[in-house]
């Protein structure tokens, strides 16, 4: 057991290695920072001097060598823009980005999970084609889209509800829908197909034939099974809780981590976008990692598997 | 026959419609052991498990099922829940599957005993012991704690055959149960199975598509073609005069223990599909006997005393053979 986390672990510092890396490369061949933040007409000299101040003027792989040093050092640099600390910067937008994205996943949960169940226990009644069309509209119906048709409604139009800001619980309401709604779609199409699979193999008609009532077989038999690959999707939703939001933070103006991203980006704001690309990472092998030792714990097939070390 | 049990009337299944099983009547006596014989679709199956109400909702089942003085046939589900382990148990083909792999065994072997003995922690624990130990797995307070996957085939179909005797059933229903093991351990599972038979006193079904297992453990036979019994017969008069040109065929491709070698002789053509069925005896296009005669469907011949064959040439060949 040990030997596999250690393998995991390990794995998981190089995909954020690698992320890092990538992201680092790419920033640097798509425009000069100096250009953006000093505009082109700012003399020779004045751009020479911020190069050289943020050591841009060194080749990329001695920039790259320093950045993991001071990264090492806990280090992420600093803002080019207000020349505050990137980490700090960062760390102030998280709150406001999980203010949203938590109630978001926790509606996705709610709302996916039993309509999945419901429809999956209903095959083909009416019910289940009313859900998996909502959970198909809910996962091609982009969310910069449904975020402006519900401003549209109940901002615009009906007047009930703020259209952006961050001005109290009210504002959360329509960032949380846009949010939650197509996640909701996602989980409740994967947990329908996962209890359907389920519910076809032989081990519930012997659950049945046992004289176990239906519904303890659903929920003895058939949910603990169906849970296995319920829980990936899960896992994907709580790794996305820090970057998930960039669209609709855009759309309802909301100060969180997403709308930093755009504006660092268009800023060339190297150090802030490399700062929350880190955490992005960091969050989505975090969560992989939670659930690649969740499947050991729902399934003891995985279980053994582990424990031999492969 | 002794002291009726179960008794199937006219029980007829459709899925979507195409037929499955297109009228079967059949008895059984408390404590007899009775084979059901016949290639794969012949109906075998679902023939117990529509009278347990375990098809899926695309199957329409019609007929009478009685066990004693209860109809099963659309009953309640809650009367249905009593049946099912308590008083008819079934297990299946492949143990593998057939157990939920993310449950210990011991506790779907205690979840039965919970349902239909009312029997609560540690006594439902040291009954599953008991229960494990009388099913030959050794070392059985340790294999209760396991998973399915930790266990061997032979071991898993023993831990569904303790989960049947869970509830002290007056039936078992074992459906093909040493089709997916290997042949020695095969031997093993049919030994215990009679024993447990003996012990016991409960009725036996035994669903096989092989003759040989039946005729070892079985006092009557019932042979199955295309969702209809063809054939049914105290097992020594059907090895001896079969009537049934099917059950005829069937025993033809039976190797001989004694006497000259011989080549076996394999039934021409094959198994009609349910959708496309012939008129009348659907073993007629297979039939070097057949003629006018077999475009009816054939009602049940008396051959002898408990032997019946639905054939209207029986009785002549019968004569004939003998």
């Amino acid at each position: 057991m040990l030997r596999y986390l250690a393998l995991r672990l390990a794995r998981a510092a190089l995909t954020i290695v690698l992320v890092v890396t990538f992201a680092f490369v790419v920033l640097r061949l798509s425009g000069d920072p100096a250009l953006i933040i000093m505009s082109p007409e700012a003399p020779e000299e004045a751009i020479q001097a911020f190069r050289h101040a943020w050591g841009l003027d060194q080749p990329i792989w001695i920039q790259y060598i320093d950045y993991f040093t001071a990264i090492a050092q806990g280090d992420l640099g600093v803002s080019f823009r207000d020349g505050r600390p990137a980490l700090q910067l960062v760390a102030e937008r998280i709150p406001a980005t999980l203010i949203l994205t938590i109630p978001a996943l926790l509606l996705k949960i709610c709302v996916g999970i039993p309509a999945g169940i419901h429809a999956a226990l209903h095959r083909n009644s009416t019910t289940d084609r009313l859900v998996m069309a909502a959970a198909v509209a809910g996962f091609t119906v982009p969310s910069f889209v449904l975020g402006l048709l519900l401003v549209l409604l109940f901002a615009v139009q009906l007047g009930w509800l703020p259209s952006g800001g961050q001005e109290s619980w009210r504002s959360m309401i329509l960032p949380v829908i846009t949010l939650g709604f197509g996640g909701a779609g996602v989980l409740a199409r994967f947990t329908r197909s996962a209890m359907l699979e389920v519910l076809g193999q032989p081990y519930i008609r012997t659950a049945l034939a046992k004289g176990v009532p239906w519904h303890r077989v659903v929920r003895g038999h058939a949910l603990p099974n169906a849970a296995i690959p319920t829980v990936t999707v899960v896992g994907f939703m709580v790794g996305s809780l820090i970057a998930g939001a960039v669209v609709v933070e855009s759309v309802f103006s909301w100060p969180g981590v997403g709308r930093l991203l755009v504006v660092s980006v268009s800023n060339r704001d190297l150090a802030v976008v490399q700062c929350i690309l880190l955490l992005v990472a960091s969050t989505m092998v975090v969560s992989n990692l939670i659930v690649d030792l969740l499947y050991g714990v729902l399934d003891p097939r995985l279980r053994a598997g582990a424990s031999g070390g492969h | 026959m002794g002291e009726s049990l179960v008794s199937l009337r006219d029980l007829q299944v459709r899925f979507n419609g195409v037929p499955a099983l297109r009228g079967v009547d059949l008895d059984l006596a408390k404590g007899e052991a009775v084979g059901l014989v016949g290639e794969s679709g012949s109906g075998k199956s679902v023939t117990w498990l529509s009278a347990l109400g375990l098809l899926p909702n695309t199957a329409v089942t019609t007929g009478s099922v009685r066990l004693g003085n209860t109809e099963l046939l659309d009953a309640p589900a809650a009367t249905l829940d009593d049946v099912r382990g308590g008083r008819i148990a079934m297990i299946f083909q492949d143990p593998a599957s057939a157990l939920n792999p993310v449950q210990r065994v011991g506790r779907q072997v205690v979840e039965a005993l919970r349902l239909h003995r009312g029997m609560d922690g540690a006594q439902a624990w040291a009954e599953a012991r008991r229960l494990f130990e009388l099913v030959g797995i050794p070392d059985a307070g340790r294999r209760l704690e396991v998973y399915p996957h930790e266990m061997s085939g032979g071991q898993n179909q023993r831990v569904m055959i303790a989960m049947a005797l869970a509830g002290q059933p007056e039936l078992l229903v074992a459906d093909e149960p040493t089709t997916a093991l290997d042949a020695t351990i095969q031997a093993q599972i049919l030994d215990l199975l009679r024993r447990l038979q003996q012990e016991t006193g409960m009725a036996l079904v035994l669903i096989s598509h092989d003759l040989g297992v039946v005729a070892d453990m079985c006092s009557r036979v019932a042979v199955m073609y295309a969702g209809r019994i063809v054939e049914q017969a105290p097992t020594d008069l059907l090895f001896a005069h079969p009537a049934h040109p099917y059950t005829q065929g069937l025993l033809g491709a039976l190797p001989d223990m004694v006497g000259p070698k011989r080549r076996l002789a394999a039934i021409p053509g094959s198994v009609p599909e349910p959708w496309n069925l012939p008129q009348g005896c659907a073993f007629a296009p297979r039939c070097e006997h057949a003629d006018e005669a077999c475009l009816e469907m054939p009602a049940f011949v008396d051959i002898e005393d408990g032997h019946i064959a639905a054939c209207v040439h029986a009785t002549a060949r019968v004569r004939e053979l003998a």
